[in-house]
């Protein structure tokens, strides 16, 4: 952990992990300076994990706390899972940024905060009756003030911006004090604002590189840091990285999958939080032949997306919970009828319109549930924002080779969040085979409801082949010919047929893998985006000793087929889920497991110390190795 | 979808379309008509659109009207209740060499779909659109619908119905639909003439045809459609053509001063003041207005109100697909996974 020697002057500082959070007003430039530094250190070799959190209003009203933004890095030489609890190091541009983060500020951890953004009109919106570098309030930090606004506009002066030009700058200036208390050069930085700039604005490129030297220079010549600290960098497997955030590797993933299966990709959506961006991502991508529509409606974009898939492509659309209660009764016709259709769920905190922002793992139970009939889907969950890419990719196979509806449940966590990614070679990539119609001559009747042996999938013959035509819809089929039936045995017939169809996937689905142990005390089950502070807390208890392993689920429908025998091997069974125990109640219901349940539902990831404190707890008995 | 090899298509007979499904409508529904006449039309479509049977689609919602996929040896698809536009425009934009019907009706269209409907006919999807209008409910037996006029009584409204009724072709009209048109079940030569020119045009063309239910809704277009009658109350919409009608065609309407509609008697103004019918005109207040004209104070228009020539939406679509391949030459899959904020580590 980073901390400051109290002797001046004293030599670099070198550790393995630091967490630094960025904070100031929606305004300031937060996401783009924390996404800057997030890739230079990425550039230098560490492993690195990122947490953007940003209020749901656009432009909320500037210096209040509910206008604040911030971004918090992750860097460190060894494997991370998590953009760590609590940050060493907090840059405020602003009092209500103080306000909003003081708390969570490891004691004894570095504030950086700008001094000019200290006005009176400021310290009252952000509710401060005294100012907090005067009263005390800071005492346990190591505080370090600059009056970054006025050295900005200062250090941009030849440019000849106007004011409020030039202090758009002081981003990059703090991002110059913070290159050098790390201990970094800034060409990484300018580099990467040359790109940015290179087809905008020469002048605005060189006053930012000019505000991003300044602030290094002033840290170098004030000694404003007692010394530097360097964080070592992290051992990787050579190749090709890159920092990937969960909505960009979804849309990749289906990129890849559709040119995988060799079908078009057409993404029928309508635009919500936090999901829009994967519509962003792929709207990029028409020179690739990619369609992204934007409907009228969240209804309209699944009924494309049936219609889509009917007419033989690659279908998916994408949405968060509020969405999701919408295209319910439009899965159910795919699901009546059998076609393929990805639905993506980025999930945030509900009901109703809830935390548009915010993260939850609410709509499990809704995925699993939430549509009339007896209706089974599958439902899959990345565990980390680049693993939304091969989960994507999954979601697509899985559907065209069963013809079903897939739930992808991602969420507002690991959709935002970024990670380093090995990018794949593609002729490394899984091939697909998608359900393509065993041609028959012989057949004097086309049976559009007929199925394949082994996936028990009907065949996805597509209008525009000839003497196959056929209807299908909503209504009840008769089995094999697809007539409209209301043979009461029949119908239940094809109820169990739709439900042996998706339970049959879990055998070619992978098995559960857990991490430590295979049996013992404790196993923490979870599921989707909690994978990387579940992972790290695990990996923390065991150092202490602890009988404790963890597995994480990505398959929800159908479970793995070991998954049982997982359970079986431990004692006691944790289930940390960001709800209120949805993933417990299946569990329960389906294995007989007394299964413990970890909930939190404050629009918040998991803090690995909360769950290291529940293993705690559980094992009960006093840690062996504190260091 | 290459559109420059020609097809080979063959020649159809009515009964080439007709499945092996045997219609559930009641006894004299007006739905027999309807379906009778556009399996009637479908080989002349057919043979001028050049559209082989595979490539024919019927989308449909709920409703009496949407089981008519089923009764069409073509593909179908029998959806949910008012969404039949959306699954046609992920199929045509998808296939856009597809030719694709959505068969509706007014519940369907117009209350549950409503909003599909708009949209589809401002976008100008090359979809047809048969908008099966028979003032009621007729498949959840007997309640008023969003074109039952005001003052209805029905199992749900036993007083009187106390909503306004909409108007289907206005609504279409100001959806900025590109083909408009009215036709009655009980009139076969005008249903076949409309449904022939709504297949061949390009974009949205969407049909009302008045259709009567004879368990819930019996003679709600008997002024349209008794012999005796339909002449007096009818105005038979032809391009280029005056705006003239009655079994003597000794009536026009005419617009007066204020721009209101009147009927006057031919013989009362000269033949230069009588209205000419342009099915070409976009945004106009005259077609506007006939779409207005109510039975009994007016005669009923029918046939084509709008035609217009627009690109469609599948067309704009694979434009811009086209236009972006040819800017930027297609990015390899490997090169978009390698693009982004990179960095390489060394062996």
């Amino acid at each position: 952990m980073l901390q400051e020697p109290k002797d001046k002057h004293s030599p670099n500082t070198h550790l393995s992990q630091a967490i630094i959070r960025f904070a100031g007003d929606s305004g300031d430039g937060i996401q783009a300076t924390g996404a800057m530094f997030s890739h230079n250190s990425a550039a230098l070799g560490h492993d690195i994990s990122t947490l953007p959190d940003y209020p749901a209003e656009i432009r909320a009203p500037a210096g209040t706390i509910a206008g604040v933004s911030s971004f918090q890095l992750n860097f460190s030489s060894r494997r991370i899972h998590t953009p760590g609890d609590r940050p060493d190091v907090l840059v405020a541009m602003n009092p209500a940024a103080v306000k909003a983060h003081i708390s969570s500020l490891r004691p004894g951890g570095t504030l950086i905060v700008n001094d000019d953004g200290f006005d009176e009109q400021a310290l009252k919106l952000a509710g401060y009756d005294k100012d907090p570098r005067e009263d005390g309030t800071l005492d346990s930090y190591h505080v370090h003030r600059a009056p970054v606004s006025t050295m900005t506009v200062e250090s941009v002066k030849a440019l000849q911006l106007a004011p409020q030009q030039a202090a758009l700058c002081k981003n990059m200036y703090t991002l110059g004090l913070v290159c050098w208390l790390f201990d970094r050069d800034t060409d990484f930085i300018e580099a990467l604002v040359e790109q940015r700039f290179a087809q905008e604005s020469e002048v605005l490129r060189e006053a930012n590189c000019m505000a991003l030297r300044a602030g290094y220079n002033f840290a170098e010549t004030t000694e404003m840091f007692s010394s530097q600290c360097r964080v070592e960098t992290a051992e990787q497997s050579p190749g090709l990285y890159r920092r990937l955030s969960g909505n960009t590797a979804t849309a990749l993933g289906l990129v890849a999958a559709a040119q995988l299966a060799q079908r078009q990709l057409m993404y029928c959506t309508y635009p919500i939080t936090p999901a829009s961006d994967i519509l962003h991502e792929l709207a990029k991508l028409r020179h690739m032949g990619v369609i992204a529509g934007q409907t009228e409606d969240e209804i309209a974009a699944m009924g494309a997306a049936v219609g889509a898939a009917y007419g033989g492509s690659l279908a998916v659309t994408g949405t968060s919970g509020p969405g999701v209660a919408l295209k319910s009764e439009a899965i159910g016709l795919a699901v009546m009828t059998e076609l393929p259709v990805v639905i993506i769920n980025v999930q945030r905190g509900g009901p109703s319109t809830g935390l548009p922002t915010k993260t939850e793992q609410s709509d499990l139970l809704q995925a699993m549930y939430g549509r009339n009939g007896e209706c089974p889907v599958v439902v899959l969950a990345p565990d980390s924002p680049a693993d939304c890419f091969t989960m994507a990719m999954e979601a697509c196979r899985l559907a065209m080779k069963y013809m079903t509806p897939v739930f992808l449940l991602s969420d507002g966590y690991i959709a935002n969040g970024s990670e380093p990614w090995q990018v794949p070679r593609v002729d490394q990539l899984p091939q697909f085979r998608t359900n393509e119609p065993v041609c028959s001559e012989t057949q004097s009747q086309f049976l559009p409801y007929s199925r394949n042996p082994e996936t028990l999938a009907r065949p996805w013959v597509v209008p525009g082949t000839p003497g196959t035509e056929h209807r299908i819809g909503g209504l009840e089929k008769q089995d094999g010919t697809g007539h409209v039936s209301q043979d009461p045995l029949n119908h239940e017939q094809m109820v169990q047929l739709r439900e042996q169809k998706i339970a049959g996937i879990a055998e070619d689905i992978p098995e559960l893998d857990v991490f430590g142990s295979s049996a013992g005390r404790l196993l923490v089950l979870g599921w989707g985006g909690t994978g990387g502070a579940i992972r790290a807390a695990v990996e923390e208890a065991q150092a202490k000793g602890l009988d404790v392993a963890c597995a994480q689920l990505r398959y929800l429908n159908p479970f793995p087929k070991n998954l049982a025998a997982v359970l079986d091997a431990f004692d006691q069974v944790l289930i940390p889920e960001l709800n209120r125990g949805q993933l417990r109640q299946l569990v329960r219901a389906q294995y007989l497991v007394d299964a413990q349940g970890l909930n939190k539902v404050q629009g918040q990831p998991f803090h690995t110390s909360e769950i290291l404190e529940k293993i705690e707890n559980l094992c009960q008995q006093p840690s062996e190795a504190v260091a | 979808m290459n559109q420059t090899e020609p097809l080979n298509i063959p020649t159809y007979q009515k009964e080439d379309f007709a499945s092996d499904q045997t219609p559930r409508w009641c006894p004299g529904c007006g739905d027999y008509s309807i379906l009778a006449q556009l399996q009637r039309v479908m080989p002349a479509i057919a043979e001028q659109t050049q559209t082989p049977r595979e490539n024919m689609v019927f989308i449909s919602g709920i409703g009496c009207s949407s089981r008519f996929p089923y009764y069409m040896n073509t593909y179908g698809f029998h959806s949910i209740h008012g969404r039949a536009p959306t699954l046609a425009l992920g199929l045509q934009v998808s296939r856009p060499e597809l030719m694709t019907w959505v068969v509706t009706g007014d519940g369907d269209a117009l209350s549950i779909g409503g909003n599909h409907l708009m949209h589809c006919l401002r976008r100008n999807l090359n979809v047809k659109i048969l908008l099966f209008n028979n003032r009621i409910y007729g498949l959840t037996k007997g309640q008023y619908s969003p074109t039952s006029e005001l003052g209805k009584r029905t199992k749900s409204s036993p007083l009187g119905s106390v909503a306004r009724p909409l108007n289907p072709l206005s609504i279409a009209l100001a959806s900025q639909a590109t083909f408009v048109a009215r036709a009655v079940d009980r009139d076969p030569k005008l249903l076949q003439d409309v449904i022939t020119q709504a297949a061949l045009h390009k974009g949205s063309a969407i049909v009302e045809i008045y259709q009567n239910c004879n368990i819930f809704n019996d003679g709600a277009f008997a002024h349209v459609s008794e012999r005796k009658s339909r002449d007096d109350n009818t105005l038979k919409l032809q391009h280029g053509e005056p705006l003239v009608f009655g079994r003597q065609r000794d009536k026009a309407v005419v617009l007066n001063e204020q721009l209101q509609p009147r009927v006057v008697a031919t013989s009362e103004i000269s033949e230069s003041d009588l209205l000419i019918h342009d099915t070409s005109r976009d945004n106009s207040g005259l077609t506007y207005a006939l779409s207005q004209l109510q039975y009994p104070e007016f005669p009923v228009p029918v046939g084509i109100f709008r035609a217009l020539k627009a690109p469609t939406y599948e067309e704009r679509v694979h434009q811009q697909v086209n236009e972006a391949k040819r800017q930027k030459p297609a990015t390899a899959l490997q090169q978009l996974l390698d693009s982004g904020e990179t960095w390489r580590v060394a062996e």
